[in-house]
């Protein structure tokens, strides 16, 4: 589904390389995650796979399934089945949440050449996809994340993930800033979505996350590189030890 | 105080093609208008409210052609149940017009035989006159003066449907003077609709005389021909407990200013005078507001915001004077532009002058782009760039759209404004 090859990336303004070689598939129906340090640039690899303005590839290949994903504009991205949870949502005041989740779903439908959805369908749906993230009707209604609060902005995200239904969900770091109970609502909205033709790479600091989301396969992460790739039990091994050690063992 | 030289050649260039009316209840008030024209002279580019914006196209004796423009799309509030007054290049059409009658009100003609209207007589350019100190307003001056038709309504109740000014643009070298006077009684609420280009040259006054606990709702669109000029001025006069709130769309048009002078004389009235203005190139906006709190507990808003790109020009000048023992007012004042390339510009002039010591005022002005950051985020969730932009652009003129309270006008402005933003995209 998703693969990565040799991904090099600098940024655009400065002299900086951050992404040093990353090389990574994830499957349909496979869910991925990635650990690593602060700064080792996991939030970089996202925002490259979906577009954003700022870095450079100098080196590399990323496609979904056959598609070229750094040849085509970020809409492109989506419409083709890419989805970004941002690490930190972005409020767009005048915009009403409910308007944006529509001309969002109804601009990839219009892109794929399928047929708009309904006002009254899109309420149906959007309603109870909310109901079940418990976003009530006054968070549809105001601007998009204005206001909001941390739990609040990550739960839009899993609803909009949820409206759009992509085949390819990258979640950057949507633990952070949640309280328990937030983290299972949003683990259960996530599980939900599982399926076979979803792949899934979850971006994490933490194992907490993944108590909740299953991983198939976790890499870590440092300097820009995966610099290992194992089951769920090397989570654990972070859990209980810390970077350190890990960092150590493949320097 | 008296005109240069120059000023007096200017202005009596501008008046000697001009016919002064000499006979009805308005002459004494139109020879009194050309007198003081006389001595303030026409605007020049050195005049304090006269810097950003040359006033020569408004004021030179010929109106420069303006070519006809063809929207190929139904006149903007034709789908609300409305009374329509319409006037071709400023001559009325009687045709096209509706009869002049309504329930709780009067209206006729500026121009009509003059039967019972010696109310009007205390509006007619008395608002106009209060609105020259302490900043001239010449072409207003002007206009009180030589006038050549407009509508004259006294509500006394409330109107039962919006009244609308139809102001159709058929000749291209037109040159038209208009002057509205509407006089609300204690309690009464009238809406007032304008929409249209006018003529290649537009000079337009409205009076707004608003008595105790009336209330007055204005919704303007100046239509949408490219090569239009227009100077108007909107006065207003508001009684205790009284409400004035007035919206202004303006899409395109060479060369626009919207004046808007507010008096208020009550306690506990309120104003709000809003704008959105889009343009794109050859395009130069300028709304220049001055609000005078002379009343306890008022409150005023002033919402300004303008979007530009290819080299449009957008102009603020909007003053809160609130004079002495004005004590609790609530002045807010905000203009702001979105400039959509590097091209544009906005030249702003917010003023404060408080005479009182326990108000609220504030005010503020910015420039900025689109927020690149939402505009990635909206793109990354399949929203393709130029609708991303075009969302981003209504959100931002969404607060001054918000001053009008009427949901079914909004839209109609909501539109109207997709429609440009579609067309004129980058
Ligand atoms: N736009 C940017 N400008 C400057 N530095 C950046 C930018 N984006 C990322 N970086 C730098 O790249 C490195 C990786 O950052 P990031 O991808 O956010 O890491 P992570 O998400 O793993 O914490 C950090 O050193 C960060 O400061
Ligand atoms: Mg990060």
């Amino acid at each position: 589904m998703l693969n990565i090859r040799n991904l090099h990336v600098k940024l655009e303004e400065e002299d900086k390389q951050i992404l040093k070689g990353v090389d990574l598939s994830v499957e349909a129906g496979k869910v991925h995650a990635i650990m690593g340090p602060n700064g080792s640039g996991k939030s970089t690899l996202s925002y490259v796979l979906s577009g954003k303005d700022g870095y450079e590839v100098t080196d590399g290949t990323a496609h979904l399934g056959d598609i070229d994903l750094l040849d085509i504009e970020p809409e492109e991205r989506a419409a083709a089945g890419l989805f970004l949870a941002f690490q930190y949502p972005v409020e767009i005041p005048g915009v009403g949440n409910m308007t944006f989740l529509r001309t969002a779903v109804n601009a990839q439908r219009k892109a794929r050449g399928e047929d708009e959805m309904s006002a009254a369908e899109f309420l149906k749906v959007v309603r109870a996809r909310a109901r079940e993230l418990k976003i009530d009707a006054d968070m549809l209604k105001r601007p998009v994340n204005v206001g909001f609060s941390g739990g609040e902005k990550k739960r839009n995200e899993i609803l909009q993930m949820a409206m759009l239904e992509p085949k390819m969900c990258i979640l950057d770091e949507t633990d952070s800033g949640l309280d328990v109970d937030a983290m299972k609502l949003v683990a259960e909205g996530v599980n939900a979505l599982r399926n076979e033709g979803r792949g899934f790479l979850v971006i994490t600091h933490y194992q907490r996350l993944l108590d909740h989301i299953k991983p198939d396969v976790v890499h870590i992460m440092a300097d820009g590189r995966i610099v290992k790739t194992g089951g769920p039990e090397l989570a654990l091994e972070v859990e209980n030890n810390g970077y350190a050690d890990i960092l150590a063992e493949v320097a | 105080m008296s005109a240069t030289a120059e000023k007096q050649n200017a202005t009596e260039a501008r008046i000697a093609g001009l016919n002064l009316q000499t006979d009805g209840w308005s002459a004494s008030t139109r020879s009194d208008a050309v007198a003081r024209l006389r001595a303030m002279g026409l605007p020049e580019r050195r005049d304090e409210y006269w810097k950003f914006t040359r006033p020569d196209a408004l004021t030179q004796a010929d109106a420069p052609q303006a070519a006809l423009f063809d929207a190929g799309e139904a006149a903007l509030f034709e789908g609300t149940d409305t009374l329509s007054v319409v006037f071709d290049d400023g001559v009325f059409n009687a045709d096209a017009s509706d009869p002049l009658a309504m329930d709780h009100l009067s209206i006729e003609r500026l121009a009509g035989a003059g039967a019972d209207i010696h109310w009007a007589k205390g509006v007619y350019g008395v608002l106009e006159a209060r609105g020259q100190t302490p900043v001239p307003r010449p072409l207003a001056t002007l206009n009180t003066a030589f006038a050549t038709d407009g509508v004259l309504i006294h509500v006394t109740g409330k109107a039962p449907k919006p009244i609308s000014l139809v102001y159709n643009h058929s000749d291209e070298a037109s040159d038209a003077i208009l002057h509205h006077v509407i006089k609300l009684d204690a309690g009464a609420e009238l809406t007032v609709l304008e929409n249209g280009p006018a003529a290649a040259r537009f000079n337009k006054v409205m009076e707004v005389d608003i008595a105790d606990t009336a209330t007055f709702h204005h919704v303007r669109a100046q239509g949408r021909d490219h090569e239009r000029r227009a100077a108007t001025h909107l006065f207003a006069r508001l009684g205790t407990e009284s409400t004035f709130k007035s919206f202004t769309l303006t899409v395109n048009g060479r060369l626009t200013r919207n004046e808007c002078v507010i008096e208020l004389t009550g306690d506990d009235a309120i104003a709000h005078v809003a704008g959105a203005c889009v343009g794109d190139g050859d395009f130069h906006h300028d709304d220049t507001v001055f609000i005078t709190h002379d009343a306890e507990r008022c409150e005023s808003r002033q919402v300004f915001k303008k979007v530009l790109r290819n080299g449009a020009v957008g102009v603020f000048q909007g003053k809160i004077l609130v004079k002495a023992g004005a004590q609790k007012t609530d002045g807010y004042q905000i203009s702001q532009s979105l400039l959509l390339d590097g091209d544009s510009e906005f030249l702003a002039k917010p003023e404060l002058e408080i005479y009182a010591d326990d108000v609220v005022c504030s005010h503020g002005s910015t420039s900025g782009a689109i927020d690149e950051e939402a505009l990635f985020y909206l793109r990354s969730r399949g929203v393709p760039e130029a609708l991303a932009t075009d969302l981003l652009t209504l959100a931002f003129l969404a607060e001054a759209v918000e001053e009008i309270e009427d949901e079914g006008l909004r839209d109609v402005i909501v539109d109207r404004l997709e429609g440009w933003l579609e067309r004129h995209r980058g």
